[in-house]
């Protein structure tokens, strides 16, 4: 025989699925709410995005190209993912040196430092949105009015989020019942007519990634299940005990970025759970976090945080949350 | 507003006073008294925690030698003689004289030599390939060439040679830790004892099957032809389960039985260039 | 529909060869037949150079209690005893045969007669099984005797037939149960009354309605023999998620299946056993599936055991030019072979080809925890934990993170998206475990 045979241990066939494919997976499912971010807040939108994504990419290529000298591979997808991300969490009218900023503490310091992709223990888009909002609040909560394409860049009317209308006003002693009054409705709130960072508005594109990610098995569907099922439960509780003091729970869900938190942000494979059990914890945790800092902390809207700070409890979850092994418990019948 | 720095000046210095105290009592309260020769001891260790000596560190391998009796059986290949004998000056006992070993590779199974018959594509690791199969070529005893022994190497002594598809020796930094020779499932690397000018001579091969078998999946293995046994005057060489063998303690370098080798797998290392034959006989002769 | 719960994966099916008859391979010029076909021991040659044997003459006696009978598959010379890399990887001793005409031994019931009448008693049966060197045919090849004796203490309350055939490629099975379902039946049959059960379950998969089809037809004439459709799963052939699928029962960790009460004996193992004990034939042949994308005419071969892969792969239709590896077994669990001069052995259930843009591992890119390996593992285990103790040499952990109850069906490698060599790793622990796990029981009984 001329060729020599190849030889391997088994399995001698591989699935179809890559961390390539995944990745781009998920770029496809933040599509529709991409183009409906475009869609309401214009041209603004359409920088922010591909500045974001643009400089993940670069610093990603620059650290491992001259710092850590190892293979180059943007091409993965998880670059792109990020700058995404980070993008949804950003008003469409912040100025591009604060994107820059922010791109490089998501790649440089939150990824990068612990040496790439599957390494990192916070999630990057969120690490850089954190600190784009505790170094330049104003600029990061100033929300630009959905207006449509005519909407410029940074010269957009700006004006509140529902969140915050509803924190401030509780504040200054108005009734909640009078603030329902000056936010939008469910259903304009569902089709993401109201201020907030450009990816988060749309609910139902949104919810058509989820549905896609699902149907492509990309995630499972504890994470964003347990996360809104639980703010539902833990705000209706609120809601039932003081009607006047707290919104209701469709409000909480539809409001702020609970849903691009839940489906896309908390999902992000390397710094969620791994067995479904504490995948469901994780999700309890991050939903009843985001319902205190809503509801008793300083800010207005607290998904990011309350992601984060699950995230540093998954090492923790991976090693003393096991799940249930074949065989570990006879039971016959 | 002096008041308050004078509030905050007394309290936190109070602070300072209970916690000093607690502190104080605590560490008294478990004060480990350890022999403060062990510390001595283990400065003058080289530090490397290599596991060399048979022992987790060298913190541990301190302990043990001031425990020990007498130094029999302790040796730290890494320190040598130098660092065994300050450790001995310190704790008043005598150290023996250990030989300085080096890893040899008993293995020249390059691709030139040694056809290759399949290509493993498995993860790079030489115990799956071990569990797995034969290896790439014929032989079931030669080197696999995933350098698991590169990768278990603390000392940067050891790389793979692409060329020869063999993991190389670098001699000057092999401390003869053996980290390599555990790491090795095919038993291929042996420690031996260190000869001057770095010279080396052994069986470069660990085939124990039959000559006919084992010349046909490498050009360069050892038949166990009885051959260089015959030629050595010194009874250095042994052979077992058709594979010879040279002790090194025994050797005196010689060189006979490199010649008379006929599958070449004595190999020798850092020697001149042989000189013409009739000066070798002279030398042998007067030497 | 049955199937078992959790974990699992459905990879291309890829069952080329289902619609082709089997066809009798003719005898070659020359056979391998290697001494260790099975799990345990290898058995001893009784045969010296320059002996006649026949064909179905034992040739080489089992040693020890876990070992098997090696009998000759073809009738001539032997030429020699020698090593020769099987379908191990490794090289073993064979016995080289040189055949000269076909000549059976006199008591092999050659008549294609369906014997259903069972005269052996049950010890008789173990016995027979024992003799014709019968072993699991599903690919384990653990010898079949040692099953059918249920220890003392002990009670088996089902015989479960395993006919899911799981493994993508792979019809053997499926044809023997096609073509030969009643002598399946009549083996089942035998292996009740060995075991002592009144009740057999047949288990096979979806994907094979005209299987599933015609046993359930025949069966009906067979007293306790019930066909199970199951859903489509890889992998439901393993023994204990095959169990879990059909009577609900977990066998334990490091327990055997008739610690549930349950014996699983493979489809092609039954006809065996309905061969040794009916004709008289002990086990030399056996269906072999040859396939591969590129194979011009892949197909089912019934196959002396000894036959060198290359004959097989002649008669499929020679060795497609682009050929990058060759499995013996499935695509999930098979071993890749090093050269075609392989001789086929007990446990080759197919061999197949795979072109050589298809044989090469993907790249390895780091881990992204994705879950995947967990969701799939059918045991519940944590894959890409237990290979990253494996490879940092952290066997304690290992074994207390289940590392021994992996079966090795490879889902875990197989869906793993950044292409890590899971299972490479997990099998290495799992043998480097048990290693250790053996030595301290040496210590200990030294000690003692």
């Amino acid at each position: 025989m001329s060729n020599l045979l190849n030889i391997s241990p088994s399995p001698h066939t591989h699935g179809k699925d890559t961390t390539k494919k995944l990745m781009y997976g998920v770029v496809l499912a933040l599509m529709p709410a991409l183009f409906t971010s475009v869609f309401y807040f214009g041209t603004g939108a359409v920088i922010v995005t591909l500045t974001s994504v643009i400089s993940c990419i670069t610093f990603e290529y620059l650290i491992q190209r001259f710092i850590l000298k190892k293979p180059i591979s943007i091409t993965d997808g998880s670059a792109i993912v990020t700058g995404l991300l980070l993008a949804f969490n950003l008003p469409s009218n912040i100025p591009v040196a604060i994107i820059i900023i922010g791109s490089l503490i998501a790649i440089g310091v939150a990824k990068m430092t612990f040496g790439g992709l599957g390494n990192n223990p916070f999630n990057p888009a969120l690490v850089g949105r954190v600190f784009m909002l505790i170094s330049f609040p104003v600029q990061m909560t100033s929300w630009p009015v959905p207006a449509g394409f005519g909407t410029g860049y940074l010269d957009a009317v700006t004006g509140a989020t529902p969140l915050a209308i509803i924190k401030e006003g509780l504040k200054n002693g108005e009734s909640l019942s009078g603030l329902m009054e000056k936010i939008p409705s469910a259903f304009q709130m569902f089709m993401g007519k109201m201020g907030g960072s450009m990816g988060e508005v749309a609910a139902f594109a949104l919810l058509i990634g989820f549905v896609y990610m699902l149907y492509k098995k990309i995630i499972t569907w504890h994470i964003p299940v347990s996360v809104i099922g639980s703010i539902a439960l833990f705000t209706s509780i609120l809601w039932l005990v003081n009607p006047e003091l707290n919104a209701d729970p469709l409000f909480h869900i539809l409001a702020g970025g609970v849903l691009l938190g839940a489906i896309f942000m908390a999902t992000d494979y390397v710094t969620s759970p791994m067995n479904p059990k504490s995948m469901i914890i994780y999700g309890c945790g991050i939903g009843i976090l985001t319902v205190i800092i809503r509801v008793w902390g300083a800010y207005p809207e607290g998904v990011s945080f309350a992601i984060l700070i699950m995230n540093a409890f998954v090492p923790l979850m991976n090693t003393y949350i096991k799940p249930k092994r074949f065989g570990e418990e006879v039971k016959n019948g | 507003m002096s008041s308050t720095i004078l509030i905050t000046i007394i309290s936190l210095s109070l602070l300072a006073l209970i916690s000093a105290v607690i502190l104080y009592f605590v560490a008294q309260k478990f004060k480990i008294s350890e022999d403060a020769r062990i510390d001595e001891v283990q400065a003058i260790l080289p530090a490397a925690n290599c596991g060399g000596c048979g022992f987790a560190g060298c913190r541990n391998f301190a302990e043990a030698l001031v425990q020990a009796e007498t130094f029999d059986g302790l040796n730290c290949p890494v320190g040598g003689a130098e660092a065994m004998g300050l450790a001995a000056k310190i704790l008043g006992k005598v150290a023996p004289f250990v030989d300085p070993l080096t890893a040899v590779l008993l293995c020249n199974g390059t691709p030139e030599f040694r056809p290759r018959t399949s290509i493993y594509n498995g993860a790079s690791d030489c115990r799956i390939s071990h569990n797995l199969y034969i290896g790439e070529t014929d032989c079931s005893y030669g080197c696999l060439g995933n350098g698991d022994c590169v990768r278990a190497c603390t000392f940067d002594a050891m790389y793979m040679n692409n060329a020869t598809e063999l993991p190389v020796i670098t001699d000057d930094k092999c401390v003869a830790c053996g980290a390599c020779v555990k790491a090795c499932p095919r038993n291929l690397i042996e420690l031996r004892k260190k000869a001057k000018k770095e010279r080396k001579l052994y069986v470069a091969c660990s085939n124990c099957d039959k000559g006919g078998p084992a010349k046909r999946a490498c050009s360069v293995a050892c038949t166990g032809c009885t051959k260089c046994l015959k030629v050595c005057e010194f009874g250095a060489i042994t052979i077992e389960n058709n594979l010879a063998y040279i002790d090194a303690t025994k050797c005196t370098f010689c060189r006979k039985c490199v010649s008379e080798c006929a599958t070449s797998s004595i190999i020798e290392i850092n020697f001149p260039s042989k000189k013409p034959k009739a000066e070798v006989l002279a030398e042998s002769v007067n030497g | 529909m049955k199937t078992f719960p959790s974990g699992g994966i459905h990879p291309p099916e890829n069952k080329l060869t289902a619609e082709m008859a089997i066809a009798s391979l003719p005898a070659p010029e020359s056979v391998t037949i290697p001494v260790s076909q099975h799990i345990g021991a290898p058995a001893t040659i009784i045969v010296n150079k320059g002996d006649y044997v026949k064909t179905g003459q034992i040739i080489a006696t089992s040693k020890g209690f876990v070992s098997s009978n090696i009998h000759s598959s073809v009738s001539g010379k032997v030429n020699k005893t020698d090593t020769v890399i099987d379908t191990t990887g490794y090289k073993q001793t064979a016995v080289f045969i040189d055949v000269e005409g076909d000549e059976w031994i006199e008591t092999i019931d050659r008549s294609d007669e369906i014997v259903s009448e069972i005269k052996l008693s049950s010890d008789e049966i173990i016995e027979k099984c024992l003799e014709s060197g019968i072993v699991g045919l599903g690919g384990a090849t653990f010898p079949s005797h040692i099953k059918l004796k249920v220890p003392a203490g002990k009670k088996c309350d089902f015989l479960i037939i395993n006919g899911v055939e799981c493994e993508p490629f792979l019809t053997s099975d499926y044809r023997l149960m096609v073509e030969k379902g009643e002598e399946i039946l009549i083996g089942v049959t035998i292996l009740m009354k060995a075991l002592g059960v009144d009740k057999a379950m047949f288990g096979i998969e979806n994907n094979k309605p005209a299987a599933i089809k015609h046993l359930t037809e025949l069966s009906k004439k067979f007293k306790g023999i019930s066909i199970h459709a199951l859903k489509v799963k890889y992998p439901q052939g393993a023994e204990k998620q095959l169990i879990k699928a059909l009577i609900n029962r977990e066998v334990p960790a490091g327990h055997l299946p008739v610690d549930v009460g349950a014996v699983v004996h493979n489809a092609g193992t039954a006809f065996a056993v309905y061969e040794a004990v009916q004709k008289n034939k002990p086990l030399f042949e056996r269906v072999v599936t040859i396939t591969g994308k590129t194979m011009t005419r892949p197909g089912n071969f019934l196959v002396r055991t000894g036959t060198p892969v290359r004959k097989l792969i002649e008669a499929a239709g020679g060795l497609p030019a682009d050929t990058g590896k060759i499995v013996n077994g499935g695509p999930m669990m098979g071993k890749a072979i090093n050269n075609i001069d392989v001789p086929v052995v007990k446990g080759t259930s197919g061999i197949i080809l795979f072109p050589a843009n298809e044989s090469e591992r993907a790249e390895i890119n780091p881990c992204i925890r994705c879950a995947r390996c967990i969701s799939v593992c059918a045991l519940k285990l944590e894959p890409f934990l237990l290979m990253t103790l494996s490879e940092k040499n952290m066997f304690e952990r290992a074994e207390q993170e289940g590392i021994t109850n992996c079966m090795e069906c490879g889902s875990c490698s197989y869906s793993c998206p950044a292409g890590r060599p899971i299972l490479d790793y997990v099998r290495l622990g799992k043998a480097t475990v048990n290693r250790l796990a053996q030595e301290r029981k040496m210590q200990q009984t030294a000690t003692n």
